[in-house]
């Protein structure tokens, strides 16, 4: 691709003690863009999207090397601020994870953190997030009620508005509704919808409908490498790759 | 079923109530002993004053002096300990690397701190003392007792903070909180529960040891006014009084052994309270 993107992968190799997970990828991300990456279990999916904001740094034994560029800057170079890089990206996970705190609060986090101290200015954001995540109207009689308490796609939809609240220009979502009932999904996949006029979007997902009904751009991996990417149209439709048209036909999986 | 499983299993069913029935009863028999000989002598004056000259002897006054010392003490010494535990329970679960050699050694040496003797450590804090030229204090008794409590304070700590999602702390990270941050407001509030019960665990501990302080903190009629001063203990207290030949006496040792087990009871029920209200904000 000729333009510039927010996140452009060079050389990534990622290996885990003997084993190398991702074998030397190299990719831009497209911006304002839905990016499924798709592919079988075991294909190095989550690992590559957990290179997007370093949280793979938490993983004991893992060896790093290669590039990710997010806005020009290397994230693995050496003075790079690991909080910095992480607030450019909201993240959610396979299974909700809310804080162990209140609604407010969970949405407020990010915002505290980065010194936003006033008390109404704080409680209009907190509002505009939950509004932007579809929960202010579920929600507003009881934030202070503890986020455990909610069901699993309330919980979703609150780790999407606590992660738009840290203003990132990039989401990134592991699977993200695997865990989700069919109406909870619908309402996550329609914010992903709106929510990628204004913002980068990547997403792993093992659902080939849903990369179908959603992706702009789809990323196939098999053992570690990228097989093919490019527009879901061509992708789904005139695949290059013996192996992603074995895929998307669902001859494997 | 045919009969022989039909047997074993109303066997070991039975054996299973019958040890239930037995530690029941045995609490309870404690629990009747030290009311039944211990209510009688509590009085108003035993609770409210200390104790007058001829205390040991059958004399008036109360415990007011092993009340207060004990409270002094036992929230001294586990305040002591958690400040030093916590620090340590956030490094080696959210700092250093998981399962790792140091992280092993660490958990290695709290248990076997964990099963030495607290006569053992009233021992050491006797000769640490008199190497700095101290003499029995209510802060030496602090120490000592908090170096004590310790390891039961870390290794509650540790189980609890184990057991945080590590989900959870990553979604704190990914919101651009730093390992401090993510420790202080989310791991720890997270534990909390667990950390109150193992708080409440080692306050319990420190208020019921005798060894440990009879050579630290020591044992006196007045009440400490500052951490240079001996300081009395209950269980102390329930000793010297058993000790007496004059059966009054030795009755008010029963009588101290229930506010002893009341003020475990109080601080049980209050931090129950509030694990309670931290409970319900746990991440499953």
């Amino acid at each position: 691709m000729s333009e510039k993107s927010i996140i452009q992968v060079k050389n990534l190799s990622v290996s885990y003690g003997n084993h190398q997970v991702l074998k030397n990828l190299s990719i831009d991300i497209p911006d304002n863009k839905l990016t499924a990456i798709i592919g079988p279990s075991g294909c190095g999916k989550t690992t590559l999207f957990k290179t997007f904001n370093r949280l793979i740094d938490d993983t004991d034994g893992i060896k790093v090397s290669g590039e990710v560029l997010v806005n020009g800057e290397n994230i693995y170079g050496k003075d790079i601020e690991i909080t910095h890089i992480r607030k450019k990206m909201g993240l959610l996970n396979q299974r909700p994870t809310p804080l162990p705190m209140s609604i407010f609060d969970n949405v407020a986090f990010g915002m505290r953190l980065q010194g936003l101290k006033d008390k109404k200015e704080l409680a209009a954001k907190v509002e505009h997030y939950l509004r932007l995540a579809s929960l202010w109207d579920e929600l507003k009689d009881r934030l202070h009620a503890p986020a455990a308490a909610l069901s699993i796609g309330q919980q979703q939809r609150l780790c999407l508005a606590r992660g738009l609240a840290v203003e990132p220009e990039i989401i990134l979502g592991d699977e993200p509704t695997s865990a989700l009932d069919p109406i909870s999904t619908q309402h996550i996949e329609q914010k992903f919808k709106e929510l990628k006029e204004d913002y980068t979007i990547i997403m792993v997902t093992h659902i080939l409908r849903q990369a179908r009904r959603l992706a702009d751009y789809i990323v196939f991996m098999y053992l570690g490498e990228i097989i093919e990417h490019g527009p879901t149209d061509e992708i789904f439709n005139n695949p290059q790759q013996k192996l992603t048209q074995d895929y998307v036909k669902g001859v494997f999986n | 079923m045919n009969t022989r499983r039909k047997i074993t299993s109303t066997f070991f069913e039975t054996l299973m109530k019958l040890s239930a029935f037995l530690i029941v009863a045995v609490l309870l028999y404690i629990l009747g002993t030290i009311l039944y000989k211990g209510i009688p002598s509590l009085s108003w004056e035993m609770i409210s004053q200390k104790p007058s000259a001829g205390f040991y002897m059958g004399g008036g006054g109360g415990i007011l002096n092993a009340i207060v010392g004990s409270i002094y003490l036992a929230g001294g010494a586990s305040l002591f300990a958690l400040f030093f535990s916590l620090p340590l329970v956030i490094y080696i679960n959210n700092y250093a690397k998981k399962n790792g050699k140091f992280v092993q050694v660490i958990r290695l040496i709290m248990d076997v701190l964990y099963g030495i003797p607290s006569i053992v450590y009233g021992t050491f804090g006797f000769v640490i003392m008199l190497a700095l030229g101290w003499t029995v204090s209510l802060l030496a008794g602090i120490i000592t007792v908090g170096i004590f409590v310790f390891p039961i304070l870390v290794r509650s700590m540790d189980e609890v903070l184990r057991t945080v999602p590590p989900e959870v702390n990553q979604a704190a990270y990914s919101l651009g909180a730093t390992r401090l941050e993510t420790s202080v407001f989310v791991s720890l509030r997270q534990a909390m529960p667990g950390i109150l019960a193992g708080f409440l665990l080692s306050f319990g501990r420190a208020i019921g040891d005798a060894a440990s302080v009879l050579f630290t903190a020591g044992f006196t009629d007045n009440i400490p006014t500052s951490l240079t001063q001996p300081a009395a203990t209950l269980p102390l207290s329930i000793f010297f009084q058993l000790g007496s030949p004059f059966e009054e006496v030795r009755n008010r040792a029963y009588a101290a052994a229930v506010v002893l087990t009341v003020i475990i009871l109080i601080i049980s029920i209050l931090s129950r309270l509030v694990m309670k209200h931290f409970s319900k904000y746990i991440i499953k």
